[in-house]
């Protein structure tokens, strides 16, 4: 056991249970914001986890990706509704919880099981030196399917976002009585962006 | 390779002479770095401070600090102590956690970013592989701080503020890691070293400035908005939103996200200089002239010399780019929200990709001067 060792089991132990109790704090506690910044807590333990696995890229990226966008957009959504409203406790609740926790408690037995179970084989080979050039390798060679199609599928949902923001496009030329039964989607009526509003 | 001075190699060799084993010698290496970044990060603030406070009296015609050491340079440090001495308040009805922990979490991550700035080959604290990518993602966590901090005072012009400096700054990372992909792809490499290297050889003429002029100054406006430096300022614009999502903050907290600015400027500032600006190369080529006078690469007073010019030329860079930040903060008017999501999203975006684009194909055509 030298030092190096010893540190990396005292980070994994840390990171583990920083990782575990932010989780549990994302579900169980009752206001939402707290949820949302623990799920942040969550994100940066998992890319310190891939920090220990010699991943550093993953590790940036999933700094960038989940802590910098996912979870800014969460806190967003979250901030800009507001929505303030008092939930009555229903009642035979501790129903529901009972079975929530008995599914996830299964759940839960079933990967414990599953991970006991399966031989891993371990990697002995070398640490890889350049881990950005070995991505971008498996990307363009075995992985290729799966790459274009996570990045078309981001593609479709660009597109449809953009759809979503702009719906309050107008056609031109049509009489705005009959648009208003065409071209709404079933929601509150607002006021039209870029044109003038109604008289009426 | 002549790979300079190695000062982490000739501290272990030193103590492990002494009888220490290796592997403590390194464990003794690892705090002594880290310590002198957070000094460095602090009197580099406190430099910025001062020039701050001289240029801005220079641009209205007043003298500015005066009394406080030869030309007021303790001002900065009476501001940071009177910021010590104030009293911690927390609003009745904010979120005392929260509270704490907003300013936090701007700071943390612009301090840990010091970690890839190299002031010479082998004078930075860790060389990544991921190198310019870390400070990408890490300068993507403090809007989880400005958002905390801006829910948790309990004001509606902290809300704002918070809200504002998030949309900004993820609005604004995007030309500016497009601009920063620009330049990895002629370097073949994220590590800022690799960077650095590939600007030398050639004195002022093989800096990324001249191959990549659009790309830096997509760079330094994106630099500027993700600092919140004006024209980009929104968050705390104090006509409209009272101080932001600084407006409740008081203390040592208010402390931190006044420090926390100020690192994040000549952060980016050390960054484009990197970038950009070739980094610890000197105007001329350091190497060729000592080859040309006859001067063995590896004698040590060449070796101290060239070392400390690196230094020097990293943070002389990096403070022209602060000086220039601070002249631009005092000449210009701020932008108005719409506007600046109008230059981020339509302007700068478009042009980062095409930048890029154009940066590829000169790449393929001319690889011996893009890097191929």
């Amino acid at each position: 056991m030298n030092l190096a060792v010893d540190l990396q089991l005292i980070c994994f132990v840390v990171l583990g249970v920083a990782m575990i109790a932010a989780a549990l704090g994302v579900v169980l506690l009752d206001r939402i914001v707290y949820s949302a910044f623990l799920l942040g807590g969550v994100f940066l333990s998992i890319s310190g986890l891939y920090i220990l696995l010699n991943a550093d890229f993953v590790a940036a990226a999933q700094i960038l990706v989940y802590v910098g966008a996912v979870n800014v957009l969460i806190l967003f959504a979250i901030m800009l509704v507001n929505k303030q409203e008092d939930f009555t406790p229903l009642g035979n609740r501790w129903l529901r919880q009972g079975a929530t926790a008995v599914v996830c408690g299964g759940l839960f037995i079933l990967l414990a099981t599953m991970v006991l179970a399966t031989p891993w084989a371990l990697d002995t080979t070398v640490v890889i030196e350049n881990t950005v050039v070995q991505i971008g390798r498996h990307f363009f060679s075995d992985y290729l399917l799966p790459f274009e199609l996570a990045s078309v599928l981001l593609l479709m949902a660009m597109v449809g976002a953009i759809i979503l923001a702009r719906r309050d496009f107008v056609p031109e030329g049509i009489d705005p009585l009959t648009r208003q039964e065409a071209l709404t989607l079933p929601e509150r009526p607002r006021e039209l962006a870029g044109t003038p509003s109604d008289p009426r | 390779m002549n790979s300079g001075i190695d000062l982490q190699g000739s501290f272990i060799q030193t103590l492990t002479e002494f009888g220490l084993p290796h592997d403590l010698a390194r464990a003794f290496w690892i705090p002594l770095p880290m310590i002198l970044v957070v000094i460095g990060a602090v009197v580099g603030v406190l430099v910025t401070v001062w020039l701050e406070r001289k240029v801005s009296a220079a641009a209205q015609q007043r003298i500015g600090p005066e009394f406080a050491g030869p030309l007021g340079v303790l001002q900065p440090v009476a501001d940071g102590l009177k910021l010590v001495f104030k009293e911690d308040l927390v609003p009745n009805k904010a979120d005392p956690w929260l509270f704490t922990l907003g300013p936090v979490l701007v700071v943390i991550p612009v301090i840990l970013s010091y970690l890839i700035v190299p002031f010479g080959q082998n004078l930075l604290i860790t060389d990544l592989n991921v190198g310019i990518f870390l400070w990408i993602s890490l300068s993507s966590i403090a809007p989880i701080g400005l958002l905390m901090a801006g829910y948790s005072s309990n004001n509606k012009y902290s809300l704002l503020g918070g809200l504002r400096a998030a949309a900004q700054s993820i609005s604004y990372e995007i030309p500016l890691a497009l601009a920063v992909l620009a330049v990895v792809m002629m370097s073949n490499s994220l590590s800022t070293i690799d960077i650095v290297e590939q600007q030398s050889g050639y004195g002022i003429l093989g800096w990324n400035i001249w191959r990549q002029p659009v790309g830096f100054l997509i760079f330094w406006i994106a630099a500027l908005a993700e600092c919140e430096r004006l024209p980009f300022d929104l968050p705390e614009a104090e006509e409209e939103i009272v101080a932001g999502y600084q407006t409740e903050y008081s203390g040592m907290r208010f402390a931190l996200f006044y420090v926390g600015s100020y690192i994040n400027l000549v952060l980016s500032a050390l960054i484009v200089a990197i970038l950009y600006l070739g980094g610890w190369e000197f105007p001329i080529p350091l190497d060729q002239l000592a080859g040309w006078l006859g001067v063995s690469e590896t004698t040590p007073w060449l070796q101290v010399t060239t070392a400390s010019l690196g230094i020097i030329m990293t943070i002389l860079k990096a403070y022209l780019l602060v000086f220039l930040a601070v002249l631009l903060r005092w000449t210009l008017p701020r932008v108005r929200i719409d506007q600046l999501l109008d230059l981020g999203w339509k302007f700068l975006l478009p042009v980062a990709l095409v930048n890029l684009l154009l940066t590829a194909a000169l790449k393929l055509v001319f690889p011996f001067a893009f890097g191929g």
